[in-house]
């Protein structure tokens, strides 16, 4: 197999077991004696918790055991937050598995029971006598820290999680200049929901005798659980295995450790007995993690010609109940370090406030931050072409970062590694026909119909990350990715890798990566991930990075395997290392391409070790860690018509065209399947249909709870997802 | 109490005494032990639970097991057994239709019914079938894509 199956848009080789119900996901997990855990959860979005009888439940039919936070205390450990924003007076409010005496959110577990059937543990939630003494609540995260607002924490005033600030440049300037023009906006990014079409899901089993705990877990980033699962139970890592076996999409929402998972843990070691917990659809829009919930309030600068001077803004970010395992990074470092995007902003100036509001945690989703930065920084360009009558694509490109390749430093210190903003907008606006757009928008007008054009450029940092900036921006762990390159004797490859990753496609983009450096069909190679014990550590599938990091490691690991079978063909060869030569699978002596080994003869030759070289190791197997030396930056420009109905204000997507950079295409049909996705959901939700929760929750002084729940009002369907 | 029923599946008959409350989807994948059907929702908005029943497309998870007394359905399972593949997983496979692949067993079984009914639908005709399945992953436009490639393959044009 060549070179140019790098670059090859073949099948995947995850479809089939998914296509034929063969693939396992966690639900699908069955051991023997198991049982099943089903979670009561809160109803109210504050509460004191009066009074907990779960006698009636015990005694229902098949019920193994009830728990609470009584059982639970000194057993697990509060739920940690590891990403710990430094000089943001971060305060961590305690996260327990079960609330205890007082809920804070719809949703917030309660207790737990234990059954031999789903259904009878289902049943006997509903025999679980709970007295609540409703508190007020707050879900705003503006009016959350007003004076006189619910407080969630006793130990946290004002429901300040954090106050953290980026500054660069003198924004105050900027700002006073003579001749300046502002423009000011209050935007509010709506919570999203994620709704991953696999609900959350885990099965425990414990095993006293060795003292062993494996967990299949529906998570993005398996030896993360397993560290946090340590943590919070305290089973040692080596005795504790993560499986992430088929995950069905996490979008963000299965970065975060839950109370669902370590209580399900605790049931299992309790009982000596596996036990299968799942949520309901319900309870998914509750109880896993949120996205978004930005209120903005955002001022911009310029001149007269639209040149942009400063900006400044005030956010509140939601951060629901409690801190989830990456919340306090994603308003801050991945969303207050981009806030001056592909532009040349000379200054800027954001605080940004972290808020317990009575609401579910909020996570990473699609973007994490990302987006909230995009989102304000192209709607304000948008008002100020508006306020100066100039084009918008016209005020955007006076301001775009003129083209570079060798690194860009922005005012709020990352560096960008290359970028050429302009190519990407003029390709959008050819692509797009954005002249001829103009103009039959003009015309439609005269008709009475209201066509609207939108134009964004963007970039976004990607490939997570150096390990020592994740040190110095307070992320409790790495951000490197590990890969193990292994030649079996008949010459086919297994590759471990520490991501995970659940639907993005890399079992078959990895093996290209093999497949196209070391001349093994791709169909040789195998790529193995999601389990703990069989895999190098890693930190998981998100922030962009799985290929961007893991794939580098695996290149690395590549590289060593081709650098030890030179060795190994040279001494076979009788020849020095430094004259073989490697080209299409084959090792051949400078000069005499007819005296060569191909890979397998090295993989057979390294495995049965016959005739080493002296010194060196037997086998042909590589492992390798790969700290990225910067973040990725890729970047593109976006272009939406819609149409908007003026007598039902129905807004219909006519047309979209992106142009996104990725760098070299390992895969260009999953390229294209990923940015695709990514594209639609986003003009869903800009159109409204990925929905706001906050609007779902009916609030009055006493009491207040979601009141319905309906999957497809808030999910896109095929019907209003177009191209 | 329990009930009697004789539910054939994918050919295979199974009778079971069961409560009258179970659910078709937890028969399939809990008695059956079939867990190619999907739960994403279990209040038939979804579709991943979609199976054929007397080969109309149903959501197993809005369908009580004794309801399906005496019926004949299929999953995932067996559309193509023993390693083969029909032509919509074909089509599936080679237009990308998929991602995370959970809802992909009912986005499956959804297009054989609709194709079994329409040889040759158009594009707002599989988006209008496909209307009751949701996916998060793909943003639907490979799965129209899929359904096209289907229908070509199984020959309506």
């Amino acid at each position: 197999m060549s070179a140019t199956i790098f670059g090859s848009g073949i099948r995947r080789r995850e479809d089939p077991r998914l296509m034929t119900g063969t693939g396992i996901f966690t639900d699908d997990v069955v051991l023997p004696n198991m049982a099943h855990a089903a979670i009561l959860r809160s109803p109210y979005a504050h509460a004191r918790i009066t009074r907990i009888d779960t006698a009636r439940a015990s005694a229902g039919a098949g019920v193994l055991a009830v728990y609470t936070a009584a059982d639970t205390e000194g057993a697990l450990k509060a739920i940690p937050c590891l990403w710990l924003v430094p000089g943001s007076d971060l305060k961590v409010g305690a996260y327990p598995a079960f609330a205890k005496d007082v809920v804070r959110y719809v949703g917030d577990s309660v207790a737990v029971v234990v059954a031999e059937t789903r259904y009878q543990a289902q049943d006997a939630l509903d025999l679980i006598d709970v007295d609540y003494e409703p508190l007020p609540a707050v879900v705003d995260p503006q009016r959350a820290v007003a004076a006189d607002a619910p407080q969630l924490h006793a130990d946290i005033p004002g429901n300040q999680a954090f106050h953290w600030t980026v500054a660069g440049g003198d924004v105050d300037a900027a700002f006073n200049a003579a001749d300046v023009v502002v423009v000011k906006e209050r935007i509010i990014q709506q919570r999203l929901i994620p709704t991953a079409m696999e609900p959350r899901s885990a099965v425990a089993q414990w095993v006293p005798a060795t003292g062993e705990l494996t967990l299949w877990n529906t998570t993005q980033n398996p030896h993360i659980v397993r560290f946090a699962c340590s943590v919070v139970t305290g089973v040692p890592e080596d005795r504790l295995r993560v499986i992430a076996p088929e995950v069905g999409g996490g979008f963000g929402s299965k970065i975060a450790q839950y109370p669902g998972d370590f209580i399900t843990v605790f049931c299992a070691m309790k009982l000596g007995r596996p036990v299968k917990w799942t949520e309901t659809r319900r309870e998914n829009y509750v109880a896993t993690t949120h996205g978004r919930d930005h209120v903005q309030e955002v001022e911009l600068a310029a001149t007269r010609d639209g040149r942009i001077t400063g900006l400044r803004c005030t956010v509140w970010a939601g951060m629901g109940a409690y801190l989830s395992t990456a919340a306090p990074g994603i308003p801050t470092i991945l969303h207050g370090l981009m806030l001056s995007g592909p532009y040349t902003v000379p200054a800027v100036k954001e605080d940004v406030y972290g808020v317990y509001t009575n609401t579910t945690p909020v996570e990473a989703y699609r973007g994490a931050g990302r987006p909230e930065a995009s989102f304000m920084l192209e709607r304000m360009i948008d008002r100020l072409a508006r306020e100066l009558k100039i084009d918008p694509v016209e005020v955007r490109r006076r301001n775009l970062i003129p083209p570079f390749d060798a690194g860009h430093t922005v005012i709020t210190g990352l560096t960008y590694d290359s970028g050429n903003y302009q190519r990407a907008l003029d390709l959008v606006l050819d692509r797009g026909g954005y002249t001829a757009l103009r103009s039959e928008q003009a015309d439609a007008r005269k008709r009475g119909r209201l066509i609207g054009i939108g134009v964004s450029t963007y970039v976004e940092v990607c490939g997570l990350g150096p390990s020592q900036v994740a040190g110095a921006v307070g992320f409790q762990g790495g951000l490197w990715e590990s890969a193990i390159v292994r030649f079996h004797p008949t010459g086919k490859v297994n590759v471990f890798i520490g991501a995970s990753p659940h639907g993005q496609g890399e079992e078959t983009t990895f093996a290209q990566i093999v497949a196209s450096q070391l001349g093994v069909s791709v169909n040789d190679v195998k790529v193995v991930h999601g389990d703990t014990d069989n895999t190098p550590m890693g930190w998981g599938t998100y922030g962009s990075r799985t290929t961007a990091v893991g794939g580098a490691a695996l290149a690395t690991a590549v590289a060593k395997i081709k650098d030890k079978a030179k060795r190994l063909t040279a001494h076979l060869l009788e020849a020095a290392p430094e004259d073989i030569e490697y080209e299409d699978g084959k090792f051949f002596v400078k000069g005499s391409p007819s005296r060569f080994k191909t890979i397998q003869d090295v993989a057979l030759m390294a495995n049965v070790a016959w005739n080493m070289p002296p010194g060196m190791e037997a086998g042909l197997e590589a492992t390798s860690f790969y700290d990225p030396p910067n973040f990725v930056y890729p970047f593109g420009a976006h272009l939406a018509v819609v149409e908007v109905d003026r007598e039902t204000g129905r807004v219909d997507l006519k047309k979209y065209v992106a142009v996104d950079d990725c760098g070299p295409q390992i895969n260009p049909v999953i390229v294209e399947g990923r940015c695709t996705a990514a594209s639609c959901r986003e003009s869903d939700r800009r159109s409204g249909r990925e929905r706001c929760m906050t609007r779902r929750v009916n609030c009055s002084p006493d009491r207040c709870r979601i009141t319905r729940f309906r999957v497809r009002r808030n999910c896109p369907t095929s019907r209003c997802s177009r191209p | 109490m329990t009930l009697p029923v004789r539910i054939t599946v994918n050919g295979r008959v199974f009778e079971r005494e069961i409560e009258p409350r179970l659910l078709l989807v937890h028969f399939l994948r809990d008695v059956a032990a079939l867990t190619g059907t999907k739960v994403g929702c279990d209040t038939s908005q979804c579709g991943s639970c979609t199976v054929l029943i007397d080969e109309k497309a149903v959501k197993s998870c809005t369908r009580l097991a004794v309801q399906a007394d005496g019926a004949s359905v299929q999953t995932i399972e067996g559309l193509a057994p023993h390693g083969a593949m029909h032509p919509v997983q074909e089509a599936f496979w080679s237009k990308h239709g998929l991602q995370c692949g959970f809802c992909t067993p009912g986005m499956i079984l959804t297009s054989v019914a609709l194709l079994a009914g329409n040889p040759n639908p158009t594009a707002k005709e599989i988006r209008h079938a496909l209307e009751g399945n949701l996916c998060r992953c793909t943003g639907y436009q490979n799965i129209v894509r899929s359904v096209r490639e289907a229908a070509t393959l199984l020959g309506g044009r």
